[in-house]
């Protein structure tokens, strides 16, 4: 049976078939959906964990215990896990341990353009790239052999158009060969000094070993691939990239289809290059396998004549060997951009117009729908760095500049202060600092797509369960002063903010009020401007509600965008919204 | 021969819904389908776009500028923004429905008048659908998307009963008969 499946279905679908047992993963676009869907399937136990270092601990723990097991994350999710990745390279597993991480190139919702490639060299550990969705189901398969086989983690890079892609993928029954026998082995698990030096020398040599499986019998099963048509041009390529080369130049060109992006085959390059007149290596971000044919004195154009930044494409592969362009026709009109908006009824929105006027100057922001607080209107975010930085980096500030403390707060969401926002608080409340942190708890991770967290009190399959009390977690860290407010309503969020700045000694306020697009949240009866009382003071403008616009010279709200959240009519002086 | 689908819009407004009904009529059609959609960040009021490709054999799953052979707009703006991505000979359906930009909203920018003609000067063949009435005649305004979607559907060479299929199979069970009559009033709107 085949079926259309986007990039991540199809990840989960092969951890079905390949009889993985145990998955563990923090959200982060574009990896998410690989999780949901595998909590879809009853065989797999799936989680939501706080974040991708637990995850990732999670995975290796079971994998230990006899289960196959994986986890996914975003590319920055791996710099969080990457403690774990490198001594689990050393230690091997038991039962096949695979990891995904998912590169945005383009960085269509990402704060950097990382490429995850390097992490597979630097932990010396295996990494897949699958080009497609049919291919995502048999890597992942192929995966948890190769893991189980070398005694290694063995890591999937997905790229953002792989992972959002839909196409066709065929179907197979799951296999679950049961739960493997732990054998108790200090030499390889406990990874003490002494253990990890002879640890380490596995390690170089299970590299070596892999790649002579890169260079032959990855050919054999078809991971590793050549295409020979017109000899003129080469391409060397993986992943998505040898999509657009193939849309591109078709059989104008020969192929050498890498699936298995790390180790790299020195021969197997070697001889494909010296068939062609010139060789290309089409890669996005970093000159990975370009780098890797010039240390083996392989010829080869890449990077001077692509780029480093952003996606390629089969325009530009086209442009860029054959000068060949696509005739297109243009609108005579100026487009205003419309980037991405807090939406209608968002309770961040109140939380910001607050700050705004209750004479804060400096807002440290962090990862999360409420970065959007940084764009006009509001325009109420100076930093931005990763996750849990908001917290950390503002006591930094305020240790650097103490006169500023009364005016600078950060700004986090519940389910980014659990993943990383609770070290800096406790680095807060234990080096004191007279520092706000104000945690935007909507009860759900918004910006992915609405996934539970430690602090909703349900499950990744929505069963109750447990929920952190952040109140009582502040205070246990240390936190003698905890306001709690509703974003609602502005007045009381003022007054919540002002007696934290207030404070001798570090404060924390709860900004309270689930995500309005959540499907347990009852919405009020939309509101609507009495145009006669309007004056035209565009008051209501200042909050950037999109459902709010000026037509005719007077306020207008949008009925089908309005969930009634009364922010707007608190500022109207004229009682012209009801 | 391959053909290519772009469905364009705002965050919000149903574009993912569309897209799949789309692959799977496409899909029960036989075709080799590849759909590329963008997640996360932009799911949030901002300008969205999926690509949908079909034919024999589909290598990249994204539409580059001139390339594809329709445009299925949901909202005007989007539908000139994206114009340049059609092939010169290509179909524009458009909504004539206008989402302010928060620029635009905060007087920053203006929304530009006579957008549809602009996109008609530039060569283009255009048909445009009021969808809003259409789908709240059908039973719901949040249907737009498959009126869009039954719109667009006679300029493929797909049969009807086909597109029916796709739609039962796409939407849940208790808005089917709303759905159905959306895709009906699309598909018979304009002739």
């Amino acid at each position: 049976m085949k079926k259309l499946l986007l990039g991540n279905e199809a990840v989960a679908r092969g951890l079905y078939e390949a009889g993985c047992r145990v998955v563990s993963s923090y959200p982060g676009t574009p990896s998410t959906e690989v999780t949901e869907y595998a909590a879809k399937y009853d065989e797999i136990y799936s989680e939501w964990a706080p974040n991708e270092k637990v995850a990732m601990e999670v995975a290796y723990g079971a994998s230990v215990a006899g289960a196959r097991a994986f986890c996914a994350m975003k590319h920055v999710g791996l710099n969080v896990a990457a403690d774990p990745l490198f001594t689990a390279s050393y230690t091997g597993v038991n039962a096949g341990l695979v990891i995904l991480v998912a590169d945005d190139p383009g960085m269509h919702s990402s704060q950097n353009e990382q490429d995850s490639r390097h992490y597979a060299m630097a932990s010396k550990i295996m990494m897949l790239e699958p080009a497609d969705s049919e291919e995502c189901l048999k890597y992942t398969k192929l995966a948890f052999e190769l893991s189980e086989r070398f005694d290694t983690p063995v890591i999937i890079r997905e790229t953002t158009r792989v992972a959002h892609s839909r196409s066709v993928a065929p179907l197979a029954d799951r296999v679950d060969n049961g739960l493997k026998e732990y054998t108790k082995n200090p030499q390889k698990y406990v990874m003490a000094p002494a253990n990890a030096k002879g640890k380490h020398v596995v390690v170089e040599n299970r590299i070596v070993e892999q790649t002579a499986f890169a260079e032959k019998e990855a050919v054999e099963i078809g991971l590793n691939s050549v295409e020979y048509n017109s000899k003129k041009i080469g391409v060397i390529s993986a992943g998505i990239c040898y999509d657009y080369a193939k849309e591109a130049l078709g059989d104008k060109a020969s192929y050498l289809k890498l699936g298995c992006v790390y180790p790299l085959p020195v021969e197997l390059i070697r001889s494909f290059a010296a068939e062609c007149e010139t060789v290309y290596v089409l890669e996005e971000l970093d000159d990975f396998i370009e780098t890797h044919c010039l240390k083996n004195g392989i010829q080869v154009k890449g990077k001077a004549e692509f780029s480093l930044l952003g996606e390629y494409s089969q325009s530009l592969i086209a442009k860029v060997i054959l000068g060949e362009e696509k005739p297109c026709i243009k609108a005579d009109v100026d487009v205003p951009a419309r980037p991405p908006v807090l939406c209608a009824g968002c309770p961040h929105r109140g939380l910001f117009y607050a700050l705004k006027t209750s004479g804060v100057a400096t807002v440290t922001g962090d990862i999360g729908c409420y970065t959007l607080g940084g764009s006009k209107p509001l325009g109420m975010i100076d930093t931005v760095l990763c996750m849990g930085a908001s917290i950390s980096s503002l006591h930094g500030r305020n240790k650097a500049n103490p006169d500023a403390a009364n005016k600078s707060v950060a700004v986090i969401g519940d389910s980014t202060f659990i993943h990383s926002g609770i070290t800096g608080l406790v680095n807060i409340a234990y080096n004191q600092s007279n520092s706000v942190s104000i945690i935007l708890d909507n009860s759900i991770t918004g910006m992915t797509g609405h996934q539970h967290n430690p602090t909703t009190g349900y499950t990744i399959k929505g069963d109750p369960t447990a929920a952190v009390s952040l109140e009582k977690l502040c205070e246990a860290v240390g936190i003698n002063n905890v306001f709690v407010c509703d974003p609602y309503d502005i007045e009381q969020t003022r007054q919540a903010v002002k007696s934290a700045l207030d404070c001798n000694g570090p404060a924390v306020v709860i900004s309270r009020r689930p995500c309005a697009l959540l499907k347990t949240v009852k919405h009020n009866p939309p509101l609507w401007v009495d145009a006669e009382k309007c004056r035209s003071c565009k008051m209501c403008m200042r909050i950037g509600c999109p459902a709010i616009s000026m037509k005719d010279g007077k306020a207008c709200i949008d009925a089908t965008q309005c969930v009634g959240c009364n922010v707007c009519s608190q500022l109207c002086k004229f009682d012209a919204i009801v | 021969m391959n053909k290519s689908v772009m469905i364009v819009g705002v965050g919000g407004q149903g574009t993912l819904l569309a897209s799949r009904i789309l692959g799977s009529a496409l899909l029960s059609s036989g075709f080799n389908v590849k759909l590329s959609e963008v997640h996360g960040m932009s799911q949030r009021g901002g300008s969205v776009v999926t690509y949908v490709k079909y034919g024999e054999n589909i290598a990249s799953p994204v539409i580059e500028k001139g390339e594809a052979d329709i445009i299925l707009a949901f909202e005007q703006l989007e539908a000139a923004r994206w114009l340049e991505y059609m092939k010169p000979d290509g179909k524009v359906v458009v909504n004539t429905q206008q989402i302010d930009p928060m620029s635009v909203v905060i007087g920053d920018s203006v929304y530009p008048e006579g957008v549809i003609d602009s996109v008609r000067a530039a060569g283009a063949d255009v048909l445009e659908i009021d969808a809003l009435p259409l789908a709240q005649q059908a039973g719901s305004a949040k249907a737009v998307n498959v009126v869009l979607i039954g719109a667009m559907a006679k300029f493929t060479d797909i049969p009807k009963e086909v597109w029916l299929e796709a739609v039962k199979e796409c939407v849940p069970a208790k808005f089917m008969e709303l759905n159905l009559n959306a895709f009906e009033l699309g598909y018979s709107y304009g002739g």
